[in-house]
C-alpha cells in the first residue's frame, strides 16, 4: 500500500493558502513530540524496552491504536475500500478482528510472562535457543520491511504538502523519531504515540465529517451509511457505467474463498505482529493489559467505521461530479519543456484541439507519453470544478483518450478485469490516495484543514514507524546482541546497546526509504502472512497447551514460515526478484486453488497448527519447568513479580 | 486440547479458573466467528435480502456492524475475567 505514497505531487503549489498552515500545524505537532520524549527519557532496560510496566490502560490503548495506524491505513485505506466495494470488508474485518484474538488469547499471558519481547517467550516456552534466534530474525526481517514504507510516507508528506526534497522529508523524519525513540525508549515512544494518536484521529474524522455532512446532511458517516440513499444510488450509477457488479455486492474484487482467507490471514496476522504485541507488555498488570485492548480496539474502530462510509461517500460524489461535466478549457501540458503548453477553449476551439492531441499522439509513437491532458471542468450543474483541475496536475487523477466531444464520459468502455487497477473507466483514472486527501477540497473546507490532514499522515508514519523501530531494536540489542554477546553488561551499557541498535535501525529504514526495494508494496501480504504462519500458532499453543514442546514448535514454525514465504515469492516474483523474473512465476490463473497470496498465510498458519501438534504429540513432553512456566502464565496473580529475568 | 491440569482432574481452584476462563473465551470467540465469517462472508448475500435503512444486512455486517460487535467482545472479555479473577480470590481465602 505504501507505494500509493509516491505518486501526489505539487498540492503545494495549487493550494497555497494551506501552506502557512501546514507549516505551523507540522511545526506545533513536531515540538510537542520532541517535548515529551524529553521529559520521558529512561536510563533503565524495563524503561527503555517496556516503559516501566506502569502505563496507564487508556494511554496504552491510545498508544496501541496510533502504533497499528500507519502512514498508509490513514492515506490509503479508505481509497482502497472504496475501489474494492462490498470486499473492501477484507481489511476492515481483517485489522479490527485481530484485535479479539489478541485480547482474549496473547496480550492477558504474555503480560502474565512478562519479559521483554516475543522472542524471549517463544525461547522461554521451547526452552531453545534455535526458536528465540528464529523469532528475533522474523521480527526483524517484518519490521524493517514495514518501517522502511513509514520513511517513505513521511518523506512523501513533507515534500508534498511542504514542498522540501524526498531526501531532506526522510532526513527530518528519522531525526524526529529518533530523538524521542533513542532518548525515551518505549517510554519515549508510548506517550509520544498517545499524542499522535489524537492529531492523526482529529485529523481524519474533521474531514469525513463534513464530507458526510455536505453529502447527506448527517455529520455522522456511520449513520449516513445506513440512512442515506447513497447506497442504492452508487449501485445504480456503477451499473450504468457498465460495472458487472454494483458497490454493496459482494465478491466482485475476490473470490468468495479469498474474502476468507484473506480476512483469516489479516486478522491472524495482527494478532501475531510483534510491534502490537509488545505494546501489551508495558502496562501494569494483566487487567490493565485487558483493558487496554478494549481502549485499543474502540479507538481504532473510531477511524475504522468512518473509512467505509468516506469511502463509500468520496467514490459517489467523485462519478457524480465528473460524469458528463463539461470541459470549459483543455491544456495539453507537455513534459518537454522546450514545448511550450497549448491551452484551447471550449466549444470554440474544440475542432482545433482534437487535431493537437492526435499530433501529439502521433509524435510520441510507441515511447512513454511525452505530454498529459488536463481538463478544466464544470459539472453538469454548472459548477466550476477547480479541485478536478488541481488534482489533474498531481497525476492523481488523470482522463485519457480525448473524444473531443466536449464532456467527460466514465462509462465503461473497456475492462481490463485487473482489480488491483483503481481506474472506473477508460476514460479516467483515479488513484485510491485521493479519496482521503482531497475530500477537504471537495468538501469545500479551508485551508487549514487540508494542512491537518498533512499532520495526521506524518503523526500515523512517526508513531508506526517508532513502534517497529522498537522491536528492530529490541531484537537486534536485547534478543541476540546482550544474550549472546554480552550477557554481563551492566543496566547502562544494556540501554546503551539498545539506543545503538535503534541508530542502526534508524539508519536502515531511512536508507530503504529514500531507495525503496522493489518489494516495500508487497511486504503487506509478507508481513502478515508470515506472523499469521509463525509467530500465531508458536504462541497461542504455546500458552493453551502444556504438551506442545520444542520440536513440535520449531518444525511447525519453519514449515509454515517457508511455505508461505515460498508461495508469496511465487506469485510476486517479478517484484521479488525483479532481475530474475519479468513476469510472476504463478500468475493469477495458476494460483492453487485459485488461492491470492494475500490469503495464503491461512492455509500455512493451518500447516503450522497441523505439523507441531502431530510432531509433538510423538516426541516427549516439555520439561516440568516449562509446564510450571505455562500455569503461571495462566494465572493472572503477582504479575508485577513476575518480571524477573 | 491436550490438556492435562495438575494434578490430573482435581478440583483446584487455578482448575476452577482455568475450565471458566475456556469457557468465556470460547464462547466469545464462536460469536467472532458467527459475526465475522458466518454472517459477513459465507451467508452474505442471504443477509443482504434483509434491508436495515438503505443497505443490506450483510454488506452493514461486513463493514460496520462485526467492527462493533468486535469492541464489544473485548470489553465484555475484561469486564467478565473481572469477575472471574474476584470468584477465584474469594475461593483462596
Amino acid at each position: 500500500m505504501t507505494d500509493q505514497l509516491n505518486s501526489f505531487t505539487l498540492i503545494l503549489a495549487e493550494t497555497d493558502p494551506a501552506r502557512p498552515w501546514t507549516w505551523t500545524f507540522v511545526g506545533l505537532t513536531f515540538a510537542l513530540y520532541l517535548y515529551i520524549g524529553w521529559r520521558s527519557r529512561v536510563r533503565e532496560t524495563a524503561g527503555f524496552y517496556v516503559a516501566g510496566q506502569g502505563v496507564p490502560a487508556i494511554a496504552n490503548g491510545a498508544a496501541t491504536a496510533a502504533d497499528w495506524m500507519s502512514a498508509a491505513s490513514f492515506i490509503s485505506m479508505a481509497g482502497l475500500i472504496s475501489f474494492s466495494g462490498s470486499d473492501g470488508s477484507v481489511y476492515l474485518m481483517g485489522w479490527t478482528g485481530g484485535y479479539v484474538l489478541l485480547a482474549l488469547l496473547l496480550a492477558p499471558y504474555l503480560r502474565k510472562f512478562g519479559h521483554y519481547t516475543v522472542p524471549d517467550f517463544i525461547g522461554a516456552r521451547y526452552y531453545s535457543e534455535t526458536a528465540r534466534v528464529v523469532a528475533a530474525i522474523c521480527a526483524i526481517f517484518v519490521s524493517l520491511t514495514y518501517v522502511a514504507g513509514q520513511m517513505k510516507g513521511v518523506g512523501v508528506v513533507f515534500s508534498r504538502f511542504l514542498e522540501v526534497d524526498l531526501t531532506f522529508g526522510v532526513i527530518i523524519g528519522m531525526a524526529i523519531v529518533g530523538f524521542f525513540a533513542v532518548l525515551g525508549g518505549m517510554k519515549g515512544i508510548t506517550w509520544t504515540q498517545v499524542a499522535q494518536y489524537a492529531v492523526l484521529i482529529i485529523a481524519f474524522l474533521i474531514p469525513a465529517a463534513a464530507i458526510s455532512n455536505e453529502l447527506t446532511g448527517s455529520w455522522m458517516p456511520q449513520s449516513a451509511f445506513v440512512t442515506s440513499e447513497i447506497p442504492q444510488k452508487l449501485d445504480q450509477v456503477l451499473i450504468d457505467l457498465g460495472n458487472e457488479v454494483g458497490y454493496t455486492t459482494p465478491f466482485g474484487k475476490f473470490s468468495q474463498l479469498n474474502v476468507f482467507l484473506i480476512t483469516a490471514a489479516l486478522m491472524f496476522g495482527t494478532a501475531g505482529l510483534p510491534h502490537v504485541i509488545v505494546r501489551f507488555y508495558t502496562v501494569k498488570d494483566v487487567r490493565a493489559a485487558r483493558y487496554s485492548a478494549v481502549w485499543a480496539i474502540l479507538f481504532i474502530a473510531i477511524l475504522y467505521t468512518t473509512a467505509p462510509a468516506l469511502g463509500m461517500f468520496a467514490r459517489y460524489n467523485l462519478i457524480q461530479t465528473l460524469d458528463q461535466s463539461r470541459i470549459e478549457k483543455l491544456t495539453i501540458d507537455f513534459t518537454d519543456a522546450e514545448k511550450s503548453d497549448l491551452e484551447f477553449s471550449f466549444p470554440d476551439q474544440r475542432d482545433a484541439a482534437v487535431e493537437a492531441v492526435a499530433s501529439a499522439k502521433e509524435a510520441d509513437g510507441d515511447s512513454d507519453p511525452s505530454y498529459s491532458l488536463v481538463y478544466d471542468l464544470v459539472s453538469a450543474e454548472g459548477k466550476p470544478l477547480d479541485w478536478a483541475t488541481r488534482w489533474q496536475r498531481t497525476g492523481l487523477l488523470a482522463f485519457d483518450d480525448f473524444s473531443g466531444d466536449g464532456t467527460i464520459s466514465l462509462k465503461l468502455t473497456d475492462h481490463d478485469g485487473n482489480p488491483e487497477t483503481p481506474a472506473t473507466s477508460e476514460n479516467l483514472k483515479i488513484d485510491r490516495d485521493i479519496i482521503v486527501l482531497s475530500t477537504p477540497e471537495v468538501a469545500g473546507l479551508p485551508p487549514w484543514v487540508i494542512a491537518l490532514v498533512a499532520a495526521g499522515g506524518l503523526a500515523a508514519a512517526l508513531s508506526t514507524a517508532a513502534g517497529l523501530l522498537l522491536v528492530i531494536s529490541s531484537s537486534l540489542a536485547h534478543d541476540l546482541y546482550v544474550r549472546y554477546l554480552a550477557p554481563d553488561a551492566s543496566e547502562a551499557r544494556k540501554v546503551n546497546i539498545g539506543r545503538r541498535a535503534i541508530i542502526v535501525g534508524i539508519l536502515v529504514a531511512g536508507y530503504f526509504g529514500i531507495n525503496p526495494p522493489g518489494f516495500v508494496g508487497e511486504v503487506v501480504a509478507f508481513a502478515f502472512g508470515l506472523a499469521a504462519a509463525s509467530f500465531f500458532p508458536a504462541i497461542f499453543l504455546g500458552i493453551f497447551s502444556t504438551r506442545i514442546n520444542r520440536a513440535g514448535a520449531v518444525t511447525g514454525m519453519i514449515v509454515g514460515l517457508s511455505f508461505t514465504f515460498t508461495y508469496i515469492t511465487m506469485c510476486t516474483a517479478d517484484k521479488v526478484l525483479p532481475m530474475l523474473f519479468d513476469k510472476p512465476y504463478l500468475t493469477p490463473e495458476d494460483w492453487w486453488f485459485g488461492i491470492s497470496p494475500q490469503g495464503i498465510g491461512t492455509i500455512g498458519m493451518l500447516l503450522n497448527f497441523v505439523v507441531t501438534i502431530a510432531v509433538s504429540s510423538v516426541t516427549s513432553p516439555p520439561p516440568q519447568e516449562v509446564v510450571d512456566l505455562v500455569y503461571s502464565v495462566r494465572n493472572p496473580h503477582n504479575s508485577g513479580e513476575a518480571q524477573e529475568h | 486440547m491436550p490438556d492435562k491440569p495438575v494434578p490430573p482432574g482435581e478440583r483446584t481452584t487455578e482448575n476452577i479458573y482455568w475450565l471458566k476462563n475456556i469457557r468465556l473465551v470460547s464462547i466469545l470467540l464462536a460469536i467472532w466467528f458467527v459475526a465475522g465469517f458466518v454472517l459477513s462472508i459465507f451467508f452474505i448475500d442471504v443477509l443482504n435480502g434483509i434491508k436495515i435503512g438503505n443497505v443490506g444486512l450483510g454488506f452493514w455486517m461486513a463493514q460496520q456492524g462485526s467492527i462493533y460487535i468486535f469492541v464489544v467482545l473485548v470489553l465484555v472479555y475484561a469486564l467478565l475475567m473481572d469477575r472471574i479473577d474476584r470468584s477465584a480470590e474469594g475461593a483462596d481465602d
